[in-house]
C-alpha cells in the first residue's frame, strides 16, 4: 500500500493506480467531533488543488473539506450518507471521502508525510 | 484561542481539565465544551441518564430590602409580586422600546429574592437593575458563588438519598439544603428539557460539590456543546442568538412569561409595543423548523417560500441528537408560521425543504 500524503487542511491521499483516495485525518475527526452530516461533490467535477469540494457537518458546526490536488472526481464514498459516523470511527479508511484522478500525479509526492505531519500538527497545538 | 490567558475561569477549571475538558471560549469565561465522550454521547447521556454541568459563568446576585419584588418589575413584565417563597419563574428584562434586554430565571428565598441571569449579559443586567431601585432595595452580586446544572432522567434517582428535600420540590421550586454537608440553593429547573435542578454553592466547595454529584450513580460531565444541543431540542432561547435587543416577547413567542396583572397595568418598559403586538399582530414570530434529510442548517441561513422569495433566518440550527435530525428555530413571517408550513432553506446555494415545526422537538420531562 502507498503511504499516505498530509495537507495542512487535515486531508489525508493515498495514491492508488490511476486516482487517489482522500479523507480527513484522526486529527482533524477528533477535533470535529460526532459528523452528523455530509455534503460530497458530483463524479466528474474538475478541481483545483484546495478548492473546497465537500462539507462535514458536526453536532456543533459544519467545515470544508477542500481538494488536496487538481483533477477530476472520479467516485465518492456512498455509505457515508446513511452512516457518515465512518469518518469518526475509521477516518483513513472506510471513512474516505472521494477518489480524484490527479491532473499532476507528481503532485502527491509533494504533499507532507506521516512524520511531517505529526509535526505540524503539533506545531499548532 | 490565543487569548485564553485574558479568559476568565470558573471555580471548577481545574477539574474541567483533570476530567479531559476542551475549553473553548465563551462568554469571557474559559468553558468546556465537551470532554472526552464527545457532545453526541454527552447529549445522549442526558437523555438516559444524568449529566453534569458547570454554569458558573452565569450572573447570580441577590435583591434584598423591603418592596424589592416591586422594585424588580420595574425592568420586567413578569409578575414578580405574585411569586411565592421557595417558587422560581422565568422573566425577561426589557429595554424602553420594547426589545429583550435578557432573560433571567428569579426565586423568591423568603427573605429575598434570588437571580440567575446570562453570562453575556450579567454586568449590563445588574446595571440596569441598580438603576430603578429604590432606597432601601438593595442588589448583592454573588461573584462567590458557583452554579452546577444536574440534569436527567437518573438525576432524582441519584439525589434522592442525599437531598430528599430537592426531590420533594416540584419544576420551579427551590429550596436551601445541604448535598454532602456543602450548603446550596437548589432549583428543581435547567435548560435541557429534562428533570433535575440548578444548584447554587459557595465557589471554595463547588469542586467538592461537583466530585460529589458525579461520583453519584449514573452522572457524567457534560459540556456547553451538549447544553446547546439539549436547549435547542427542548425549544429554548438562547440570549443573543435567538433573542436580543431587537426582538419582542411577542415575535419571540414568550408572551407566557409576561404576568397578567402587568399585561392590565402596562407598566413595564415596552410595554406599549407589547400592548400594540397583541392586538394588531406582529411582523413576524419565531417558530421551529425541521428540514427533511440529515443536513443541519444553522444560524444566519436564510428562509424562503418554496421557490420563491426570503420570509425570515434561522437563528438557532443544528443536529438534534435525541431528535435523530436536523432541527431549527427562526423568525418567519407571519403567514407563513403556522405549523405544517412548507418553506425551504437555502443552505450553501441549494435549497433544503423543510416545515415548520411546534417546538419543543423533543417533549420536556419536568417534575411537575
Amino acid at each position: 500500500m502507498p503511504e499516505l500524503k498530509y495537507t495542512q487542511d487535515h486531508e489525508w491521499v493515498q495514491a492508488e493506480g490511476d486516482a487517489a483516495t482522500i479523507g480527513i485525518t484522526d486529527h482533524a475527526q477528533n477535533a470535529l467531533g460526532d459528523v452528523v452530516f455530509v455534503d460530497l461533490p458530483e463524479v466528474g467535477r474538475e478541481v483545483a488543488a484546495g478548492e473546497a469540494i465537500a462539507v462535514v457537518e458536526s453536532v456543533k458546526a459544519a467545515s470544508d473539506v477542500y481538494a488536496p490536488i487538481a483533477g477530476r472526481v472520479v467516485e465518492v464514498n456512498a455509505a457515508l450518507t446513511d452512516d457518515p459516523g465512518l469518518i469518526n470511527r475509521e477516518p483513513t479508511g472506510s471513512g474516505w471521502f472521494f477518489k480524484i484522478e490527479p491532473a499532476d500525479p507528481a503532485a502527491i509526492g509533494a504533499l507532507m508525510d506521516e512524520s511531517a505531519y505529526a509535526a505540524f500538527v503539533d506545531s499548532q497545538a | 484561542m490565543a487569548d485564553t490567558e485574558t479568559l476568565f475561569e470558573t471555580p471548577l477549571a481545574d477539574l474541567h481539565r483533570a476530567l479531559g475538558g476542551r475549553m473553548v471560549a465563551f462568554a469571557g469565561y474559559a468553558m468546556p465544551v465537551q470532554y472526552p465522550a464527545g457532545i453526541m454521547a454527552e447529549h445522549l447521556h442526558v437523555r438516559s441518564a444524568a449529566g453534569l454541568f458547570d454554569v458558573s459563568h452565569m450572573g447570580q446576585a441577590e435583591l434584598l430590602g423591603e418592596g424589592a419584588a416591586a422594585a424588580l418589575e420595574r425592568v420586567t413584565p413578569a409578575d414578580i409580586q405574585a411569586l411565592k417563597p421557595g417558587r422560581q419563574r422565568y422573566g425577561l428584562l426589557m429595554t424602553p422600546e420594547g426589545g429583550i434586554f435578557d432573560d433571567f430565571m428569579v426565586a423568591n428565598l423568603g427573605d429575598r429574592l434570588l437571580l440567575v441571569v446570562n453570562a453575556s449579559r450579567k454586568h449590563d443586567d445588574f446595571a440596569l437593575i441598580e438603576s430603578v431601585l429604590p432606597t432601601g432595595v438593595q442588589l448583592r452580586r454573588l461573584p462567590d458563588r458557583a452554579l452546577l446544572a444536574l440534569q436527567g432522567p437518573g438525576a432524582a434517582p441519584a439525589m434522592a438519598p442525599i437531598a430528599p428535600a430537592l426531590t420533594a420540590l416540584s419544576f420551579m421550586g427551590i429550596a436551601q439544603a445541604e448535598i454532602a454537608g456543602i450548603p446550596v440553593i437548589a432549583s428543581r429547573s435547567g435548560y435541557t428539557g429534562e428533570d433535575g435542578w440548578e444548584i447554587s454553592a459557595p465557589a471554595g466547595e463547588a469542586e467538592a460539590l461537583a466530585k460529589h454529584l458525579l461520583g453519584l450513580p449514573g452522572v457524567q460531565p457534560a459540556g456547553l456543546g451538549a447544553r446547546d444541543s439539549l436547549r435547542l431540542e427542548a425549544g429554548l432561547c438562547l440570549y443573543g442568538t435567538d433573542i436580543d435587543e431587537s426582538t419582542s416577547p411577542v415575535e419571540a413567542a414568550l408572551t407566557w412569561s409576561i404576568g397578567k396583572r402587568r399585561r392590565m397595568a402596562w407598566d413595564f418598559p415596552g410595554a406599549g409595543r407589547v400592548r400594540d403586538e397583541l392586538a394588531n399582530g406582529t411582523a413576524r414570530l419565531r417558530v421551529g423548523l425541521r428540514p427533511e434529510g440529515r443536513q443541519p442548517a444553522r444560524g444566519e441561513t436564510m428562509i424562503h417560500v418554496p421557490g420563491g422569495d426570503t420570509i425570515g433566518s434561522i437563528t438557532s440550527g443544528g443536529f438534534g441528537p435525541s431528535l435523530g435530525g436536523p432541527m431549527a428555530m427562526g423568525y418567519v413571517a407571519r403567514p407563513h408560521a403556522a405549523d405544517g408550513t412548507p418553506i425551504e432553506l437555502i443552505v450553501r446555494g441549494k435549497p433544503i425543504p423543510a416545515r415548520v415545526t411546534p417546538m419543543p422537538f423533543v417533549p420536556h420531562r419536568y417534575a411537575r
